[in-house]
């Protein structure tokens, strides 16, 4: 009852806040068209050479809107020849896949296209191996860092939104005239987690399924695990944002806490190489929740992974939360020493 | 006589600044009960002690018999923080509404408490709009009305008249002493405006952190030989009037 009033309260507030609205819900897509626009200039259009194919998976991979070509023979030259961004070879039962990666983003476009035509099982009955003429599969580009995009926004606005509308109320003393009501500690952080989670989730729903079916983003994996993902996450950014709002007076220092608590953490998503880095940088990057939403999201959208692959990652999001959330409850006894 | 609230030798500090010294004072039961003294001497911090939001350092408040903090205690003391807390951009009815589900009331009994607070501090035809559009007064009657919204059986206002213009000042008093005398209602009440002492059943005065004497206000101007509470401030304070 008393936990309801105050999600009911919250929401009245947040529908009245247009600019808070406007930032939680239009700046993540606005942001995330940008930088498609300027990740992902031209459509990519992939021709694959198939050699001694089954006739029944031509017909799945032509499905999967890659331009097919039939050869009985094909060499190296041939196909560059023909301008191929990849061909598929079947020899002594074994299927190898050869990717050109003149452009990287054209082989990593083709070998996603690849990989959402063929059902998981034909994919290990055919047991591709990749072979590439130019470099090697660690290329970057839109598909590979959308997912940790779309976690960056739901952290980044869920966490300004929480904090500085929660420094609002302590810095207005309604906070401590809440707490000289009967009103429990408890309730008041589960009142604000559930009263801003609720637009949290709206976020979320929105900027992923705009992501996936306007952007046209690689998805591999179910947008029902994309969706478990950036809940968690954003219940952290959540509980993060109000436990750190106790440490800012006023909404200028709250800003503040972006370059210190946000953009670190860009550089353990994997946008950056984290391959050689020194043991303790990548271990501090261990401490940062983007880190574990970036893996699980890079997995499920980009690798296909299932849900069981992933729970790891949930569970320390979660724990995140958890631990947060118990710091609030704590906090709080700075207005009420009940 | 039932005592309401019981403050002994209560003493706080923040880090070495001694805001409260060795404070004892009895209010009660339907009385109406005044701290006056200066901005600064401690007036609201006494009151969060006994509110609970603040530990003494030392010394025991005892609220209806039972020490402090409780939870059925904070159920039965009606707060009014000197600082207007209110959700600004709600509406005023909004903001008695919020309140007002906090103690339990049904629907029925809301509606019935919103329309007494707000008819007691006049705002019936005010609830509807934000209360950023609202006055400062009008505010402090705001704040008054969530105050009064459970029928507590304490009420304790940090200054709750300032900035409330004579004739709404006037009636505010009227309630509280029909509160006092009809409903029992024991009420503490802190100003630092010396016409409102006259009023109270008891005063203490306060300086500095410490209590300079307390009693009625007949008694306090007899013994200090004053025609008003200035005079007495100041002699009790040891100044020569
Ligand atoms: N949280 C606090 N930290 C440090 N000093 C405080 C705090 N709250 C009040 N004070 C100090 O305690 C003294 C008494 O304040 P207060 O109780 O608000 O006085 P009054 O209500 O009588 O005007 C003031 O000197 C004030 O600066
Ligand atoms: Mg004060």
């Amino acid at each position: 009852m008393r936990f309801f009033a105050l999600v009911t309260r919250i929401m009245q507030q947040m529908f009245r806040d247009k600019r808070a609205m406007a930032l939680l819900f239009l700046a993540p897509l606005l942001v995330l068209t940008l930088m498609y626009f300027i990740f992902h200039s031209d459509e990519v259009d992939t021709t694959l050479g198939v050699v001694g194919l089954d006739e029944k998976v031509v017909t799945l991979i032509e499905h999967g809107d890659i331009n097919v070509k039939k050869y009985d023979h094909l060499s190296q030259q041939q196909a560059l020849d023909d301008k191929l961004d990849g061909w598929l070879k079947v020899e002594n039962g074994k299927v190898l896949l050869t990717l050109q990666n003149d452009q990287p983003s054209r082989a990593k476009a083709l070998q996603l296209k690849l990989k959402q035509a063929l059902s998981g099982q034909q994919q290990a009955a055919m047991q591709i191996s990749v072979d590439y003429v130019y470099g090697d599969e660690d290329t970057a580009l839109f598909d590979v860092i959308s997912p940790i995009l779309v976690s960056f926004f739901v952290f980044f606005f869920v966490f300004l939104i929480a904090g500085i509308a929660l420094l609002k109320e302590r810095t207005t003393g309604t906070l401590e005239r809440l707490l000289s009501t009967p009103i429990r500690r408890f309730e008041v952080v589960f009142g604000y987690v559930v009263g801003y989670g609720i637009f949290a989730i709206i976020q979320t729903l929105l900027v992923i399924f705009y992501a996936v079916k306007v952007l046209d983003v690689v998805l591999v994996g179910s947008i029902w695990h994309v969706l478990i993902i950036n809940i968690c996450l954003a219940f952290v950014a959540l509980s993060l944002g109000i436990l750190l709002s106790s440490f800012a007076s006023s909404e200028f220092q709250m800003v503040q806490f972006i370059p210190l608590v946000i953009i670190p953490q860009i550089f353990f998503t994997g946008i950056f190489p984290m391959d050689g880095m020194a043991d303790w940088l990548v271990n501090i990057g261990k401490i940062m929740p983007l880190y574990y939403a970036s893996d699980a999201m890079t997995g499920i959208m980009y690798k296909g992974y299932q849900l069981n692959e992933i729970v790891s990652d949930l569970g320390v999001l979660l724990g995140f939360a958890c631990v947060f959330i118990v710091f609030n409850i704590l906090s709080l006894k700075k207005y009420r020493t009940l | 006589m039932a005592v309401s609230v019981e403050i002994s030798h209560v003493q706080k500090q923040f880090r070495k600044h001694i805001v409260l010294q060795d404070i004892s004072l009895t209010v009660e039961k339907g009385k109406i009960f005044g701290m006056i003294g200066p901005s600064g001497c401690g007036k609201t911090t006494l009151i969060k002690v006994m509110v609970g939001m603040l530990k003494a350092d030392q010394g025991q408040v005892t609220v209806l018999g039972k020490p402090v903090p409780q939870f059925d205690l904070i159920e039965k003391i009606g707060y009014m923080a000197q600082s207007d807390a209110l959700y600004t951009d709600l509406t005023g009815n909004e903001n008695l509404q919020f309140f007002a589900k906090l103690y339990h009331l049904s629907k029925k009994q809301r509606a019935e408490k919103i329309a007494y607070a707000a008819e007691v501090v006049q705002l019936k035809d005010d609830l509807k709009r934000k209360v950023q559009d609202y006055s400062g007064g009008m505010k402090r009657r705001l704040s008054l009305a969530i105050a009064l919204i459970q029928n507590p059986e304490i009420l304790i206002l940090d200054e709750p008249t300032v900035g409330i213009d004579p004739a709404l000042k006037k009636m505010i008093w009227m309630e509280l002493e029909r509160l006092r005398d009809k409903e029992q209602k024991t009420i503490f009440i802190t100003t630092h405006v010396m016409d409102e002492a006259e009023k109270c059943d008891e005063l203490a005065l306060m300086r500095e952190g410490k209590i300079l004497t307390q009693g009625t206000p007949k008694k306090l101007k007899t013994a200090f030989d004053a025609d008003n509470f200035d005079d007495v401030f100041l002699k009790a304070g040891g100044y020569q009037a």
